[in-house]
């Protein structure tokens, strides 16, 4: 039942970074949803004007728990809006689980490739965690491209190196790299993918999220790089 | 006290008789594509019309389609991600030029595209100045990134129905669902009637 709207209510806001933040909402009988997936969120003014934005959903399914991420936008009409001014255990309304293409499905076996840009790695983040968090043993690499320290989300989560789950983590900075940082900062190239798109088991299926013009330019080294048009799934924001 | 939303005021409220349930106006042109942008150089590009039978009816490239007569259609769009994009201007072919005198009694068509996007339409939401083929947006050539270096362009329903880097039509005996379709859009897309998903 897409068409259904559930009642939301803010549990806890976290921040991710100085702007972006996490937003926990208890949603009484949530139907469950997909790593990937996302939802629409509808808020309500006084006068009955509606304003409604879809959200990508930050981890996976658990009871009646989402989770949103949302990066304010500047002068927007809904983000900052949640990001700052809802209250804790107000409400707002929300729609779905939608989207049933840029999903991950933990019972699939082969090599998968997560390039997130910027709050791009929102949805991303769901599927690392249904991975660590199934049987599954697919090798799983995440590359998330961020401008600097100070945006990243999710710092203790999406730490560079391997975990013991088997998944692997970069972190690809383009304006501003921390000192221990071995890559100069810069925009992702043909050379940050280099064996990307010959893993065992490959070519991964590949899941790129982000801003217009990130996605654009990932998903073209993706397929330069010799990976199948065909498994490279993208979503993009604005 | 209100506990839904309290505080909450929105922006300036658009004018409804030309916003969609559920939309909101944007200035920009937001991109919605499953995966990578397709390289279709006008060197190689083709139309191609596909009877029922799977026989091809008429071919056009390039330069025969810039033959064709043009028009300049204004005209809103209404995407599924909920935003909507007034008088947006293009320059192309109509559908009705590219069906004259084809005698077929298809009821649906499959619009194809290079990369191998699909989307499924009523044979009737094509014709009648309702559909067009176009090449030009804003007076310049149609980006890839939304759908060059030609695209379907069908705005009485939402966007992912103006297949981007269309390659031709292919003419139905009965419906069937495209790409978006097969993974729960609606079989039509009436942005009027908020037909977004399978069960709306």
């Amino acid at each position: 039942m897409h068409g259904h709207w559930y009642f939301a209510r803010l549990a806890a806001r976290r921040e991710e970074n100085a702007t972006a933040r996490t937003l926990l909402f208890d949603v009484e009988k949530w139907p469950g949803h997909l790593p990937g997936q996302h939802v629409d969120v509808r808020l309500t003014a006084d006068d009955g004007y509606q304003a409604i934005r879809s959200y990508s959903l930050a981890a996976p399914a658990e009871g009646d728990r989402l989770e949103l991420g949302v990066q304010p936008v500047e002068g927007g009409e809904v983000s900052p809006y949640l990001a700052e001014q809802l209250p804790l255990d107000a409400y707002v309304e929300v729609r779905g689980p939608l989207g049933g293409w840029f999903v991950w499905r933990g019972e699939r076996t082969e090599p998968v490739l997560l390039l997130g840009g910027g709050s791009g790695i929102v949805p991303l983040r769901a599927m690392v965690r249904a991975r660590r968090s199934s049987a599954a043993r697919s090798p799983f690499l995440l590359l998330y491209a961020l401008r600097s320290p100070a945006e990243r989300w999710y710092a203790e989560e999406l730490r560079p190196g391997a975990d013991a789950d088997g998944v692997r983590t970069r972190l690809l900075y383009s304006r501003e790299a921390p000192a221990e940082e071995p890559r100069p900062a810069g925009r992702l190239t043909a050379a940050d993918l280099a064996g990307a798109a010959e893993v065992e088991g490959g070519p991964p299926l590949c899941y790129v999220c982000g801003p217009t013009g990130f996605v654009e330019h990932a998903a073209g080294l993706l397929v330069a790089a010799g990976v199948p048009p065909g498994r490279v799934r993208t979503e993009r924001f604005g | 006290m209100n506990t839904l939303s309290p505080g909450f005021h929105g922006h300036t409220r658009p004018r409804s008789d030309r916003l969609p349930p559920g939309q909101y106006p944007t200035e920009q042109f937001p991109v919605l594509s499953a995966g990578p942008t397709p390289e279709v150089p006008t060197s190689t590009w083709e139309f191609t019309l596909t009877g029922t039978e799977g026989e091809r009816l008429r071919t056009w490239d390039w330069a025969g389609f810039g033959d064709l007569p043009q028009e300049e259609p204004t005209v809103d769009i209404h995407c599924v991600t909920r935003w909507t994009k007034w008088d947006t201007s293009w320059r192309g072919v109509s559908v009705d030029v590219l069906l004259e005198g084809v005698d077929t009694s298809a009821s649906h068509v499959m619009a194809e595209s290079y990369g191998g996007y699909t989307t499924n339409l009523p044979l009737a939401d094509l014709t009648g100045g309702r559909a067009w083929i176009v090449h030009t947006f804003d007076g310049l050539p149609l980006p890839p990134e939304h759908g060059g270096p030609a695209r379907l362009l069908v705005p009485h329903l939402y966007f992912w129905k103006s297949a981007k880097w269309v390659s031709g039509l292919r003419l139905l005996d009965r419906d069937e669902p495209g790409f978006w379709e097969s993974v729960g859009y609606h079989m039509y897309g009436d942005p009027w009637r908020e037909q977004r998903n399978r069960s709306d």
